[in-house]
């Protein structure tokens, strides 16, 4: 049996509350809970962990404009859906033959998203963790037209904003970054209010807002 | 193969039009009717934790499992066709009530010249001077004939709207270019989004006359003929892609299902995926499908009725050898033809101000309809038919939205340069959008894949789909037209997006996928007549978008369920009295 895989991530990297500065800079204020989490993996081995979240990290980085895919835990939704059924295709057409065709038609091959990342993995190199960031860049650039580039940027996108369910969106800091109130049951006291005024109740999950706990796609037993 | 008891009426596809049938003919006879559906049962209280973009709006939950079917497509005779591997520029539903679960709620009526539109573009045009390869036709019933059944449909769902033309007074704020009413809407429309007001506001400025879309999407408290109690909208946001959790969207589960489960003749049989229409003599004898436990089972019936989406009822049609395949080489035949979908031409416009867009509802959309059908072109533009053009605050969600940044804001689409960008612009863009009629024409049709198979092994259905120089052109007009709405309505930016590319099978459009068994006046011209009965089995019943010989600018919805209405009324009154045709 394969070997159980963790990420062991620092506590107070992950989550936290996003605040303000007068200047409308954003700083984020980590849980008070020192030491690390041994977050168990589902599919990368630690090491490939750590080269897909340096790769997603510069995809959407920590910065002056605020939390970025390492704080929201972004490696860890990529591995549960690789995981998951999608990871094996399960909701994709497979069936042969396979050809090349236009762009006008999608992705045609034959490979799975979990061969896809194993195959990018492979080319960014075990060291791409260590690299730095000018490097990182460089590497990443090389390949930004390519399927696998494409889409780790859109996963890291996903577990920016999917619902923590997923493994993302640590403490919603994404959704606190960008004033997203969640899956709020109803507007229809404020709908045709707030013209031209942000209006951002605070961030609140499906199970927060329900009171039950949803059960992901990638967590149901098949 | 186990052969079940007969029934009298067998129908296929569990969706809008397949219990609109069922419940007219459960209410109106004692007839034993059994709807075979292939998804699994729904229910408005299944849908109170569905409120999860990525499972239902990314990785689409509530769809038709490609896996296990999907189409294939070329772009024309001369390309070989490839599967499609992933949604996708459609999103065919699954489950009891289909697409009818997960659509947004537009609900509107189309065009009184859409029924006619052969007759009407040779008046206005000339036949000469209509394109060789125009395939549009008269659909054999009018609008006037089915005013009736659009207004049942309306009274079923609770559809929110202004009234624009009632009995031929044109009404201020409502669509002063709709078909005359009969009656005011059942519900008044929506509240407006911050889009909306700016649209409405900027559209009147210009000299346009913006009006609410109709829609199915509750605006209060309401209680339908059938006496269904329904609460009204609460604008959360999740509709497109979602089944309502309030069940103020209407969708048959809240609709029509809970008619038909009181109904003693109304079997709904889940999990049973027909895979031909069994038929002996130029009679339909029944449906052979297999069962949820995997088993083979044939369904002996009086009547068929083919009630899925678009795809499969041609691909039904195909594959048990009914009616005369299309051969588009030769220009005969009429199964499968007429395949249309809709015509999109999108600006993105950014503002200084948020809209907190997160907020909306699937029906709630502001449009202008100066440029439906042919008004307001002098033909100049070189267009036979135009759209609608408007926003939609159907509410936006982080994963979709994220991404929508100005033009050179950024040297990548990642990275802080990138992210800064989209942070700034997230909730302050929106999209100014053309909905246009799709035309039909000879080169657009449906067959079955000479190669791929679904999860049984029988053929997929072939697309040959692309678009003319015509769809190009209704598309840049749109956005002529946007570029001068959007600094009146206080953008601050405003790009075309896409350009006269070929049809690409990626990028969602909307789920309205027309034709292959068209409507119409003879069996030389259509596959079904202007009842919806199959010219060649009179006891096969077609209903749906398939039978729509060309698109209208107008989202299918509620023009399915009056077409249903209306073929129900033959069959029931006509058609049992006296088996036979009834045209």
């Amino acid at each position: 049996m394969k070997r159980r895989e963790f990420l062991t991530l620092p506590r107070q990297a992950l989550g936290g509350l996003l605040l303000y500065t007068l200047t409308g800079e954003p700083f984020r204020i980590s849980a008070q809970q020192d030491g690390t989490v041994r977050v168990p993996l589902r599919f990368f081995t630690e090491a490939e962990a750590r080269v897909i979240s340096a790769a997603c990290e510069r995809i959407f980085p920590s910065d002056a404009s605020g939390p970025g895919a390492t704080e929201a835990a972004v490696v860890i939704y990529i591995d549960r859906q690789l995981a998951g059924p999608y990871g094996r295709d399960k909701y994709r057409y497979i069936k042969g033959p396979f050809v090349e065709s236009y762009p006008e038609h999608g992705y045609q091959g034959k490979e799975t998203p979990r061969e896809i990342y194993r195959q990018g993995i492979r080319e960014l190199g075990d060291g791409f963790a260590s690299l730095p960031v000018e490097a990182q860049n460089q590497t990443l650039a090389a390949i930004e037209k390519g399927h696998f580039f494409q889409m780790l940027r859109m996963h890291t996108i996903e577990g920016m904003f999917a619902d923590p369910m997923h493994g993302g969106n640590a403490g919603l800091i994404g959704w606190q970054l960008i004033g997203y109130p969640g899956p709020v049951m109803t507007y229809r006291a404020e709908i045709d209010k707030h013209y031209g005024v942000p209006y951002r109740p605070k961030p609140a999950s499906l199970e927060q807002i329900t009171g039950r706990k949803p059960v992901a796609w990638e967590d149901e037993k098949a | 193969m186990d052969n079940l008891k007969p029934v009298d009426v067998a129908i296929v596809g569990g969706g809008w039009t397949g219990l609109m049938m069922a419940k007219e003919i459960t209410t109106r006879t004692g007839l034993t009717v059994a709807v075979l559906e292939r998804g699994i049962p729904r229910k408005t209280s299944d849908y109170a934790l569905d409120m999860d973009e990525l499972d239902y709006a990314v990785r689409l939950r509530m769809m038709q499992n490609i896996a296990e079917e999907t189409i294939t497509h070329r772009h024309s005779l001369r390309d070989p066709a490839v599967p499609v591997r992933q949604y996708g520029s459609f999103l065919p539903g699954s489950g009891v009530g289909g697409a009818g679960e997960h659509w947004n709620g537009a609900a509107w009526r189309f065009l009184p010249s859409l029924f006619r539109l052969r007759t009407y573009l040779t008046e206005k045009q000339g036949a000469t001077r209509l394109p060789e390869n125009l395939a549009v036709q008269d659909w054999g019933v009018t609008y006037d004939e089915l005013e009736p059944h659009y207004w049942r449909a309306e009274q079923m769902m609770g559809v929110s709207g202004k009234a624009g033309n009632l009995n031929g007074k044109i009404i201020d704020g409502g669509n002063p270019y709709e078909g005359p009413r009969r009656n005011e809407y059942p519900l008044p429309p929506l509240k407006k989004s911050h889009l909306s007001v700016l649209f409405e506001e900027g559209a009147r400025k210009l000299g346009y006359h913006p009006h609410p879309a109709p829609a199915a999407n509750l605006s209060e408290t309401y209680k339908n003929p059938d006496g269904i109690s329904r609460p009204g909208c609460a604008y959360c946001g999740y509709c497109e892609r979602f089944g309502c959790m309030i069940g103020a969207k209407s969708q048959p589960s809240n609709t029509l299902l809970p008619v038909l489960q009181r109904r003693k003749n109304f079997e709904l049989r889940t999990g049973c995926w027909v895979r031909r229409i069994v038929h002996k003599d130029g009679k339909a004898a029944g449906v052979q499908y297999i069962d949820a436990q995997g088993r083979e089972m044939f369904q002996p019936a009086s009547i068929v009725v083919l009630a899925t989406f678009t795809l499969n009822n041609v691909r039904l049609l195909y594959l048990s050898k009914i009616g005369t395949p299309y051969d588009a080489a030769a220009g005969k035949g009429t199964l499968g033809k007429n395949l249309t979908h809709q015509v999109e031409g999108n600006t993105r416009v950014f503002f200084d101000k948020p809209l907190n867009a997160f907020m909306g509802t699937g029906g709630l959309a502001m449009r202008v309809s100066d440029f439906d059908g042919d008004h307001g072109l002098n033909g100049s533009e070189g267009l036979l038919r135009m759209g609608m053009i408007g926003v939609l605050s159907n509410g936006s969600r982080p994963i979709a939205t994220f991404d929508a940044v100005p033009r050179g804001s950024a040297k990548a689409n990642w990275g802080s340069e990138w992210k800064a960008a989209a942070l700034k612009w997230r909730d302050r863009n929106a999209t100014i959008a053309l909905s246009g009629e799709h035309l039909s024409y000879r080169q657009n049709f449906m067959d079955l894949d000479p190669t791929y198979t679904d999860k049984f092994g029988d053929p997929l259905l072939r697309f040959t789909l692309d678009w003319t120089d015509h769809e190009h052109r209704q598309s840049e007009f749109a956005k002529e037209i946007a570029q001068k709405i959007a600094p009146a309505m206080g953008a601050v930016r405003a790009e075309p997006l896409g350009g006269r590319a070929r049809y690409n099978v990626i990028n969602y459009q909307s789920t309205h996928i027309q034709g292959g068994t068209v409507m119409g006046a003879s069996p030389e011209s259509s596959v079904v007549n202007r009842y919806q009965q199959h010219w060649d089995m009179q006891n096969l019943w077609v209903l749906g978008a398939s039978c729509m010989p060309q698109n209208a600018s107008h989202n299918p919805t509620l023009t399915i369920l009056a077409t249903t209405t209306w073929a129900a009324d033959a069959l029931i009154d006509r058609y049992l009295k006296h088996p036979g045709s009834v045209a």
